[in-house]
């Protein structure tokens, strides 16, 4: 098996579904002959040609707009939006319609795209390149969201994506893209979306992670008995994975990069407390950035959750 | 009869100085030569910092930068028209608009760095922060001109981005806007070619950016945006026409990025050589030399000490920039809200 990065893994993925099914386009700023500011799509263009794999205007409101007209009409398409921070101007076409295009035509039709985008701190870039918003998409019915965390869930989940019948959000952690390198097997695997990991066993404490905080979570949890859970969907939520773990350890910590007021935690909190409550042992706590808008690279490495305050967090569940 | 004609155009173009930089006398702008002089000072200076800034980035001294080689003449000429009392909405590629208004280059060179504190206006400059997102910063600009009308202050509003801003809503309803309350606003595109790896033609089917104007109702100019006597001419013009109560201008700087998009480009994956050498002879600083060595009024040797006093200014400022204290993290908080919630107030505390 090859050892490849998340890049390669993600281009793998989408080469092989272009391969395998025509429907599949892609659409996006910068994507074809520059084959991506980050080089996902390298090489794509010149195999599929400029019809499959489109450099569009600058517009991301259009982007997403013109996907949702394509899925409707039978295609597969692929937005790419060249940074999380450049979602926001999509929100419309995201939200009012392709979330909700198969409620509001009730099943006439349907909206199977995925939107892949770059997102998460800690490469020194300008505003809005460093974004981690992922709990507003969570919160719109009827939108997928998918974070993998390595090059083997990234093809596997890209893979589901593609062949979901509905809008997913694909958000691909920008500083793992070239961090990690792991075996991915050349031919076709999917991993179920809506779908937990464990990534650690453990029986004292779960943690529970996704995307770029996971790296840090495994790098911080050496000494303890700590279970962590690498969520890799964020909507649907596998709550027969987290539940089965905290009942198991009566603690849960949870890690994200984004901030801490309506963040994904408070949701997964909250959920534990609904479904768990006679289990637990201790406060469910949450490490988050702070309440502020993403800083640039003089103070990221404050912003984003470290594995002392991680560890911090291990520490003050384990005392009761 | 079945069809009649609605509406015909036209779109002009302005250009002062040729490629060899003799001025056509009759479009020059009335300039005396000290001001002339000081253009072409600022010219140098934005050409210093951009090189210098690159040079930093390399070195891991400053973080991703965006250069403006080639673009001093479209920057400097129309920042060199505004008043103090004017409003600036700039994008991120105005490094020469900030010069030319006395923005303090430490300043300038902290924000590259990523330190937030660099992002606050020195408060005598009406000069809205770096605009990221693309285009974003158009409709702001409409509705600070909407404000100027509102309290009838004798003042305009310029408006900076590039061509891949065109595509953009955006701009397309900002202009709209702009055009049906007639506002006191000069949209400035600096149409540098290429956004990223895309050109012109990827950007729009339409034969100029200038003509998009027309159709928001008003007007649209195209200037030579290598040539800094015509940037200025149009731009003082459309300020003039602005502040007068006529209404909103666009300008399309005709213009040429030389350098990569950013230092984390590699421009090399999608322009020819060919394409960078043509445009390199048409360099905007070489065409003002030339026009000012014709008359006597520049020398190699001249020029040495203008590019000497630049790279010492900015040494300077380099060094300022470098002796700042590195931010705390108490200063993630700095300006999120007036006053902090209970929460961030006590994560501010580091809990
Ligand atoms: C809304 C948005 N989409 C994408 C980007 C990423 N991006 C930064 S600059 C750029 C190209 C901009 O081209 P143009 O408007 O012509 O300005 P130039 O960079 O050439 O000065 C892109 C796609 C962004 N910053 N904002």
């Amino acid at each position: 098996m090859a050892q490849l990065n998340m890049v390669q893994a993600i281009n793998q993925a989408l080469a092989d579904e272009m391969a395998r099914d025509d429907r599949v386009v892609l659409l996006g700023e910068d994507l074809g002959r520059d084959g991506g500011v980050f080089r996902v799509t390298e090489g794509l263009q010149e195999r599929f040609g400029p019809e499959r794999v489109l450099d569009t205007p600058l517009c991301e409101s259009a982007i997403m707009g013109a996907a949702v007209g394509m899925a409707a009409y039978g295609l597969r398409p692929v937005p790419e939006i060249q940074f999380m921070g450049f979602t926001y101007s999509a929100f419309e076409q995201l939200f009012a319609h392709a979330a909700r295009l198969r409620s509001r035509s009730r099943g006439r039709f349907s909206c199977p795209l995925v939107v892949r985008t770059p997102y998460g701190g800690g490469i020194k870039a300008p505003e809005l390149h460093e974004e981690s918003t992922e709990a507003i998409f969570c919160h719109i019915p009827g939108l997928k969201v998918v974070v993998p965390s390595g090059p083997y869930s990234a093809k596997g989940l890209l893979l589901a994506a593609l062949r979901d019948p509905d809008p997913v959000l694909f958000l691909e952690p920008t500083r793992l893209y070239r961090m990690i390198k792991e075996e991915v097997p050349e031919g076709d695997y999917q991993l179920e979306l809506g779908k937990a990991r464990l990534a650690r066993k453990g029986s004292a404490v779960t943690v529970v992670a996704w995307g770029s905080m996971l790296e840090r979570v495994l790098k911080s949890v050496d000494g303890y008995d700590a279970e962590v859970i690498d969520l890799l969907t964020l909507n649907p939520l596998d709550l027969e994975t987290l539940l089965a773990s905290v009942q198991k350890t009566g603690r849960a910590v949870i890690v994200h990069e984004a901030i801490k007021t309506c963040g994904l935690g408070a949701e997964i909190a909250a959920t534990l407390a609904e479904e768990a409550m006679l289990h637990l042992r201790a406060p469910i706590l949450r490490v988050t950035a702070p309440d502020v808008p993403v800083p640039l690279a003089k103070l990221i490495d404050q912003y984003l959750p470290g594995p002392d305050r991680i560890r911090a967090a291990l520490d003050e569940v384990l005392k009761y | 009869m079945p069809e009649e004609i609605l509406a015909t155009f036209q779109i002009k173009r302005l250009s002062v100085l040729n490629e060899n930089g003799s001025a056509d006398l009759s479009l020059m702008p009335e300039l005396s030569a000290d001001e002339i002089w000081r253009m072409y000072q600022l010219m140098v200076l934005a050409r210093c910092f951009d090189e210098r800034a690159v040079s930093l980035q390399r070195e891991g001294r400053l973080g991703t930068y965006p250069p403006i080689r080639g673009q001093e003449a479209a920057q400097v000429g129309s920042a060199f028209a505004l008043k103090a009392s004017d409003w600036v909405f700039p994008s991120f590629r105005e490094m020469g608009a900030h010069l030319t208004l006395g923005y303090p280059i430490p300043q300038l060179l902290q924000y590259w760095g990523g330190d937030e504190r660099a992002q606050k206006t020195p408060p005598d400059l009406n000069i809205f922060p770096f605009c990221v997102a693309v285009g974003s910063q158009i409709p702001h600009a409409v509705g600070a001109a909407l404000a100027i009308r509102y309290r009838r202050d004798p003042a305009a509003v310029v408006v900076y981005f590039g061509d891949g801003a065109t595509s953009k809503g955006d701009f397309h309803e900002a202009m709209n806007m702009a055009g049906v309350y007639q506002l006191p606003v000069v949209f400035i595109c600096q149409n540098n070619q290429w956004a990223i790896s895309v050109p012109l033609k990827g950007q729009t089917a339409s034969a100029s950016l200038a003509q998009k104007a027309l159709g928001y109702g008003f007007e649209g100019v195209q200037v030579d945006g290598n040539d800094i006597l015509a940037v200025y001419r149009a731009t003082l013009n459309a300020l003039e026409k602005a502040r007068s109560g006529a209404g909103p201008t666009f300008l399309e700087c005709l213009t040429y990025r030389m350098a990569d998009h950013t230092t984390a480009d590699d421009a090399g994956r999608y322009r020819s050589d060919e394409e960078v050498a043509l445009w390199s002879g048409r360099d905007p600083i070489l065409r003002l030399e030339r026009f000012l060595a014709a008359s006597g009024a520049w020398t190699p040797e001249q020029g040495r000490v203008v590019k000497d006093e630049a790279i010492a200014l900015i040494d300077r400022a380099v060094g300022e920039m470098e002796a700042a204290p590195h931010p705390s993290p108490a200063e993630l908080f700095d300006g999120v809200l007036a006053t902090l919630t209970q929460r961030q107030a006590e994560q501010r505390k580091g809990r």
